[in-house]
């Protein structure tokens, strides 16, 4: 092609690929201001070694500490360590909040000899609900759905007294749901 | 700007004559990015809008963030764009021991680009002549080819760094911040690791 003003046109530039970080998502020479530095570094070590190398070779790190007064590395490396703290108690607390959600698997009779069983709570574990009420479905060739509950969540409704064969499915497929947190309720038709 | 996290909105397809708009008010702000435009908004591509809270826009071209916009002001570059062609959008470099106060939301103050590690425009650099938006760009040593003037969007660079940490509008001209060494240059930047950056765009 073409240029119509010959040497003076800049030179066209591709867009640039830049890597950014599996972990924190900043490009990898920021890491270091993120509260998963760690993390990071093992990710790039992995999955970029060269850039790795570049980022985190020791005359890297010594001429970033140069440019700084020793006041300034102090309040640097304090704000790291409160970072680092932030996303450790973070981490923890999800930690927490998966080994105390519970999933619920009840029967339901809803009338003579008709049960359906519900599953609750599966969403705590980062599960999508359509998308496992869709394997469900599958898995035991019936219906399965997403509805509503009053309190404002969501379950899914499986048709059927599949409430055993649905633990051992859901232990089997989504290893995320540790067998300790599922219970098992049978929830009798009041006569 | 976008210091909390964002929720993201649904987005909305832009009409083809929006499109022609958006396409003409970005190459009149940044008209370095002319070669690129092909690239950046292709005639043929499906370009979204996206709502975001105190009157922000963000528009996406097939979940690919590309700028935003506060209640009809500059376009501004999201930092992925700037990534992807930083030589387009005039840039000045903060010193290292700014780049942590950048990165958690913080006015950007003068004195972060007059130390020994930030970079200001050259000095005497001529100003833009009508019909040569082409000719600037970074000269020498980091720097840009011209002052940038207060209201201007500009890219904020770091000291050691390859990438752009943050984009902004300038509250002072560079001159000025050369001149009086101190005061806030750029308020309420959109920077890497906020919400914006952060915003699921899918
Ligand atoms: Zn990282």
């Amino acid at each position: 092609m073409a240029d119509t003003e010959q040497s003076e046109a800049p030179v066209e530039l591709q867009s640039r690929n830049v890597i950014y970080c599996g972990v924190c998502t900043l490009p990898p020479e920021y890491c270091e201001y993120g509260g998963t530095v760690k993390k990071c570094q093992e990710w790039l070590e992995k999955h970029h070694p060269d850039m790795y190398a570049r980022i985190w070779s020791p005359e890297a790190l010594e001429a970033a500490t140069a440019a700084l007064s020793i006041d300034a590395q102090k309040r640097a490396a304090k704000d790291a360590q409160k970072k680092a703290a932030k996303a450790e108690a973070a981490e923890q607390k999800q930690a927490n909040k998966l080994a105390s959600s519970v999933v619920t698997i009840k029967r339901i009779e809803r009338n003579k000899k008709k049960f359906v069983t519900a599953v609750i709570g599966l969403e705590a574990f980062g599960l999508d609900l359509k998308k496992v009420a869709k394997d469900f479905g599958k898995k035991f060739a019936t219906g399965s759905s997403v509805t509503k509950l009053p309190s404002g969540g969501e379950e899914i409704v499986v048709q059927g007294d599949v409430s055993d064969e649905l633990e051992e499915f859901i232990l089997e497929k989504y290893k995320d749901v540790p067998e300790d947190n599922i219970e098992l309720v049978d929830d009798k038709k009041k006569k | 700007m976008f210091k909390k996290d964002l929720q993201g909105a649904p987005k909305q397809k832009l009409k083809s004559s929006a499109q022609r708009a958006l396409r003409q008010s970005l190459l009149a702000t940044y008209p370095l990015l002319t070669p690129h435009i092909e690239e950046i908004l292709p005639k043929k591509g499906s370009l979204e809008s996206m709502k975001l809270p105190d009157r922000n826009t963000l528009y996406v071209l097939d979940s690919v963030p590309l700028f935003y916009q506060n209640d009809g002001s500059d376009l501004l570059p999201h930092l992925k764009l700037v990534h992807r062609f930083p030589q387009a959008f005039p840039s000045i470099r903060i010193d290292r021991g700014a780049i942590r106060f950048v990165l958690s939301g913080a006015t950007l103050m003068a004195p972060g680009l007059t130390s020994a590690g930030g970079r200001l425009p050259v000095d005497g650099g001529k100003p833009l002549e009508e019909g040569k938006e082409m000719e600037q760009g970074i000269v020498e040593d980091g720097r840009w080819s011209r002052e940038l003037a207060k209201g201007e969007p500009v890219v904020i660079m770091a000291e050691g760094k390859e990438e752009a940490c943050a984009v902004g509008t300038l509250a002072a001209g560079t001159d000025e911040v050369k001149a009086k060494g101190k005061g806030p240059v750029v308020e309420d930047a959109h920077f890497l690791g906020d919400g914006l950056w952060n915003l699921n765009t899918a």
